[in-house]
């Protein structure tokens, strides 16, 4: 449906689905969805793209963990719309050319996970932390995955693979 | 969540024009939309104010004080050095403030504006006091999260970390809708609800704050904060203390005490200040400023740990700016 334009030349999109386009991991796509669709949503449901998890939908547990331009946002408090011509990374855009981000790599030399439900939110935040800060600390990646609630109780592993990222060179 | 549409306006005038027919403005959304979530705000058209021009980041002219656009991400308030050296308390109130995300998603304004936490509020289906309902379930109910002082009718704390800090720097905030302008300082925006009165700020429908200003004046002073959760991270406070003085030669002067969490507005406590005032906060000065900081305090069936928390908490804060 075409937007309706108010009298000023403002656009009105929605209620009903529009076209919103987003790049997600480095790939622009364009996704039919109403203004009242989470970025969270869009990615699972519209992009199949369910790395990216949904746990408590409401802000609280980090789960959905994305990065809009660059930075960690909980996506099932942000709409899609609201993306619009913004960069999302989500945890499918890290592997390149079947390597796992070094990251990734991190999580699995140090065994930093257990049921891993939590896993692709505690990657992103930890991903986010090593690009302004290629060396964290214990205390940096704790406060970095602050809020990325683990369940099993991975933490110490978690912050250690943070640490330990650090230490790695990008291939 | 509700249906509704969406704009994204570029200017301010055309921002406040579109606010003005009852829709909602969307800044980072962190808190309107778990309220719209909870089905407790359901706006049919939302302005997403995060393509205006101008309302985001900050300034500091010489000699003309501190200017913080309303849309600024609280990420970046905490971040920037050249601001954590001319007001650390700034850093200090925002890096145990919620998490990261949320600090990135999060703006100025919105965080000026949230919503409080209480359970009963947030619950779609309890129709308390304060969403139109005749009785606050609070009093009687879980309140150890709850106000001991300064409450009326609703018994919730106000939220934010952020505003204590800015309080005790006297901020003003800017004010924008479709009628004018105007500026008020930051700490007469709030208001224990009570009678008609069933919110928790003065903002009126279809106005924006567009700015926080801080005097040079104030910018002299030293300030501290610290707060008390429930856990070392990811908390609301349970109590939160703000505290700023202008210290001449181990003289107080111009002291500012503001507590979060313990009644529904940030609460300042000028006994408190007027007791601190011209003295070196020296042991006997603090603990009696706390004392006094807990006057009339009426504690509920479960938040009574909040006095001596708080009031530590307050000795500690004032000790802080000397030692």
């Amino acid at each position: 449906m075409p937007p309706t334009i108010d009298r000023r030349g403002a656009a009105l999109r929605g209620p009903s689905a529009v076209d919103v386009a987003l790049e997600v991991n480095g790939e622009r796509v364009v996704v039919h969805v109403p203004p009242r669709r989470t970025l969270l949503d869009a990615l699972r449901e519209q992009l199949g793209l369910t790395g990216t998890k949904k746990v408590c939908d409401e802000g609280t547990c980090g789960a959905c963990t994305v990065l809009v331009d660059g930075r960690p946002v909980y996506s099932c408090l942000t709409l899609a719309i609201a993306c619009e011509n913004r960069r999302v990374e989500t945890i499918e855009g890290l592997a390149k050319d079947g390597e796992l981000h070094p990251v990734q790599r991190a999580f699995v030399d140090t065994d930093a996970f257990q049921c891993g439900f939590c896993t692709p939110g505690q990657v992103m935040s930890i991903v986010a932390l090593l690009r302004t800060v290629p060396q964290p600390t214990e205390d940096d990646v704790k406060r970095a995955v602050a809020g990325n609630l683990c369940r099993c109780g991975a933490y110490p592993n978690i912050v250690a693979a943070g640490v330990s990222a650090g230490r790695r060179k990008r291939t | 969540m509700n249906a509704f549409s969406y704009v994204r306006p570029r200017t301010l005038s055309d921002g406040l024009r579109l606010l003005r027919s009852g829709a909602s403005a969307l800044a980072g959304g962190t808190d309107l939309l778990g309220l719209m979530k909870d089905g407790l705000a359901r706006p049919e058209l939302l302005v997403d104010l995060t393509g205006i021009e101008g309302l985001r980041g900050w300034s500091r002219a010489k000699g003309k004080g501190l200017r913080i656009g309303a849309l600024t991400p609280l990420v970046e308030l905490e971040e920037a050095e050249e601001l954590h050296r001319a007001m650390p308390i700034l850093r200090e109130s925002l890096r145990d403030a919620a998490t990261l995300q949320l600090r990135t998603m999060g703006t100025v304004g919105g965080n000026l504006l949230q919503r409080n936490r209480c359970w009963y509020f947030r619950d779609q289906a309890t129709a308390c006091w304060l969403k139109g309902g005749t009785k606050c379930f609070a009093v009687e109910g879980e309140n150890r999260l709850h106000a001991i002082l300064g409450a009326h009718e609703c018994v919730a704390v106000a939220p934010s970390d952020l505003v204590p800090a800015l309080i005790a720097y006297d901020a003003e905030i800017a004010l924008a809708s479709s009628r004018g302008r105007r500026t008020m300082k930051l700490a007469d925006l709030y208001v224990a609800p009570h009678g008609r009165e069933r919110r928790e700020h003065v903002l009126r429908p279809g106005e924006l704050i567009t700015e926080v200003r801080v005097s040079e004046s104030a910018l002299a002073r030293k300030g501290a904060f610290q707060k008390a959760m429930e856990r070392k991270a990811w908390s609301f406070a349970l109590v939160s203390v703000a505290a700023a003085a202008r210290i001449e030669r181990g003289v107080a002067r111009d002291v500012r005490l503001v507590l979060g969490g313990v009644a529904p507005i940030p609460w300042r406590v000028v006994a408190a200040e007027r007791g601190l005032e011209g003295s070196g906060f020296d042991e006997a000065a603090c603990a009696e400023a706390a004392d006094r900081a807990l006057q009339g305090a009426a504690p509920l069936r479960d938040n009574g740990y909040k006095l001596p928390l708080a009031r530590e908490l307050v000795r500690r804060t004032l000790r802080s700016l000397v030692v």
